[in-house]
């Protein structure tokens, strides 16, 4: 040894010195590590922290109340209680009347209008509704809260601020005066904001809800599911177990990779090209918006699929094989269960992308602005994300909180895929 | 030198011949271009125990592989000649591969049971191939391989464990119960005990020789111990030549060509 390495020793001061900068440089490493998490979680909590504090103000929602006269001359002056008859009648003038009554000291026409701007803009169909669903109602006074419109909405949570000039800020010093009366008497509540849960898109940010885009997102969802999910499979199960290989087949793996990095937009152009134009399929439908997501999720699935299939121990193969199973019981007996926790993850992690997908759906029209809850697979709908565009671009105060608020439905949303993908990897994966 | 590898070891019995299970003539088989087998003609008696021997390369485990056509599986892989099982060609283009297997079974070197129960392992064969109808019958072929690979009395009160929870050699054991639940003619086995301990090994041979009175086995090892233990017939193999088939009591003892002499002495391999 000593021969060897001209008479050093590894307690030489050299030697020494090496191990000593080969421990400094391993902590070092521990470090960069440690150093890389927390700066990957400081930025989620910065993210978190941002989005939840602008948005959770969305989830409460001023409500006024407001005695209502349900006066019978005006809703339904006949006395027939024909739906018809009761449709016609303008029950925003019953709205203003409860407020006038409040306030008699309104009482030029501009004054009036501003203070029926203290409630919001449906209050009306709120009323109508509630008389159709029991004409009894007529004739009675009824104690009924209504939305606040969205302006005094954002004045009673402090959005507004009460110390700029007057001509700086969308309600009037006036406005100010009686909306601070009515909490004064009681009239005024913060609630909790079903709404938002309930209803699609609206103009009115107080009556704008996300339940268009959910349902849209999802109806959206099965369609790419439904189509992407077999395609992927089948075509990965092919590739890998049964194609031969040759440079075809190396020619296709070469373009699913690269169809797995073309922009989504492209596809959005395709979808508009190829399923609209030629086909004349529906604008702005989830069943087009499913197909384009399907074809960006594809590739996706095709290549967590062959991974998973691969991973497969080929001594499971030669097991079923030389049992006397054919190629097709090999693959569905043995290695697709095998296979299939890699398969749903790879599937889930690609329904997540398509979840948050906005620019393909722009190009086919979804992003259209839709009050209804779309029933069908045909309807013109929007879905989450391009929601969130859409408030995000919206210049009233109020579709500020419901944007972050609309984004933490969406991140709701991609939480549950994720541990769903958790147990169905669980309950499938299968020890040898 | 004395022709004995070890002192121990109990030559299998001077054989009296049995007819022909397989017969191979000229068999080449072809990696690409690289040739793994050349010109192999040998015949397989019924009801023995025929040992592959030779150094690690020799193409013993992919002649072996031949015969029940698991070479079918890889794509570059091409095989000349003909091999034929009880006079039917089993290259020929009417055979049924799947069928083939049923009837020629294998076991291979690293024990492989499904990663599902016992019982799963062993009646699945019998399941796809339409042997058995029901619980009751399902129930019986299983007990009964499971009897026959000597595993019954260990598992017996577990067969819903899952296979791959057994000892290396209770799995390989397994494997065998699994192989023969089909009631193939032949079982092909690829180095069995490679990767087992020396008890479980032991157990593995015991059981090789009893079911020699029901089927016809072929084995590569690579330990020529096992081979002289148990095997009646031995075939040697050299880098793709089939150097020398006998008895395996004169291949171990008398042997004719010099590099079978070589390699059982140790001098090379």
């Amino acid at each position: 040894m000593t021969d060897l390495l001209a008479g050093r020793a590894l307690t030489d001061a050299a030697a020494r010195r090496q191990l000593n900068r080969r421990h400094r440089a391993e902590r070092r490493f521990k470090y960069y590590g440690l150093a890389a998490i927390f700066a990957a979680l400081g930025v989620l909590a910065v993210l978190l922290v941002t989005i939840v504090g602008a948005g959770y103000s969305a989830f409460q929602q001023t409500h006024i109340q407001l005695d209502i006269e349900l006066r019978e001359d005006l809703i339904d002056p006949d006395g027939t209680r024909k739906e018809a008859d009761i449709r016609q009648a303008n029950y925003a003038v019953l709205v203003r009347d409860a407020l006038i009554k409040i306030f008699p000291d309104a009482s030029g026409r501009r004054d009036r209008r501003a203070l029926a701007r203290l409630v919001s803009s449906g209050a009306d169909i709120q009323l109508l509704n509630m008389v159709l669903a029991d004409a009894t109602l007529i004739g009675s006074t009824q104690t009924i809260w209504f939305k606040a419109s969205a302006d005094f909405d954002s004045l009673s949570k402090g959005q507004i601020p009460r110390d700029v000039p007057e001509d700086a800020r969308k309600v009037s010093d006036k406005q100010i005066a009686w909306f601070d009366h009515l909490a004064a008497l009681g009239l005024v509540e913060k609630k909790f904001n079903t709404g938002f849960f309930t209803t699609a898109d609206s103009r009115e940010p107080e009556q704008a809800g996300i339940l268009g885009a959910v349902v849209g997102s999802l109806l959206t969802l099965i369609v790419t599911l439904v189509l992407s999910f077999p395609i992927g499979v089948m075509a990965a199960v092919y590739l890998e177990e049964f194609a031969p290989k040759n440079r075809l087949t190396d020619f296709i793996e070469i373009n699913i990779n690269n169809l797995a990095a073309v922009p989504s937009i492209v596809f959005g152009l395709l979808g508009l090209a190829v399923f609209l134009n030629f086909f004349g399929l529906p604008r702005s439908a989830p069943l087009v918006g499913g197909m384009v997501l399907a074809l960006m999720t594809l590739p996706t699935i095709i290549i967590a699929s062959r991974a998973a299939l691969r991973a497969v121990p080929p001594s499971i193969r030669e097991a079923a094989l030389g049992m006397g199973a054919s190629p097709v019981q090999t693959v569905t007996h043995h290695v697709l269960p095998l296979a299939m926790p890699g398969i749903l993850t790879g599937t889930i992690i690609g329904m997540a992308q398509a979840l948050g997908e906005t620019a393909p759906l722009l190009m086919i029209g979804m992003v259209a602005f839709i009050v209804d809850v779309p029933g069908s697979f045909t309807d013109a709908a929007t879905v989450l994300p391009v929601q969130v565009f859409l408030w995000a671009d919206a210049p009233e105060r109020g579709f500020v909180e419901r944007t972050s608020a609309a984004i933490m439905v969406l991140l709701a949303f991609l939480i549950v895929m994720n541990i769903l993908a958790v147990v169905l990897r669980r309950r499938f994966e299968r020890r040898w | 030198m004395t022709a004995m590898p070890d002192q121990d070891v109990e030559m299998g019995r001077a054989p009296a011949p049995m007819p022909n299970k397989i017969r191979t003539q000229h068999v080449s088989v072809y990696y690409g271009d690289k040739c793994a087998i050349k010109d192999v003609s040998l015949d397989i008696e019924s009801n023995r125990v025929t040992a592959f021997i030779g150094p690690s390369g020799c193409g013993k485990s992919t002649f072996l592989r031949c015969i029940n056509r698991m070479n079918d599986t890889i794509d570059i892989c091409r095989v000349d000649g003909s091999i034929v099982l009880d006079g039917t060609d089993i290259y020929d283009s009417k055979i049924d591969v799947v069928q083939l297997r049923a009837r020629v079974g294998m076991v291979f070197q690293k024990p492989n049971p499904f990663p599902k129960s016992i019982y799963d392992n062993v009646a699945y064969g019998p399941r796809i191939h339409g042997l058995v109808s029901g619980r009751g019958e399902t129930d019986d072929v299983v007990e009964a391989s499971l009897n026959r690979a000597g595993l019954w009395d260990e598992v017996k009160d577990r067969l819903q464990d899952p296979g791959t929870s057994l000892s290396g050699g209770q799995q390989q054991r397994l494997c065998i119960a699994r192989a023969i639940a089909v009631q193939p003619e032949v079982i092909l086995m690829d180095e069995p005990c490679s990767a087992l301990d020396p008890i479980a090994t032991a157990r593995i041979e015991e059981l090789i020789d009893e079911l020699r009175a029901n089927y016809t086995i072929i084995i590569v090892t690579h330990s020529m111990q096992q081979a002289a233990r148990v095997s009646q017939r031995t075939a040697f193999f050299h880098l793709g030549d089939l150097i020398e088939f006998g008895d395996t009591e004169q291949v171990f003892t008398n042997p004719i060509e010099q590099k079978t002499q070589d390699y059982i002495t140790g001098r090379f391999g």
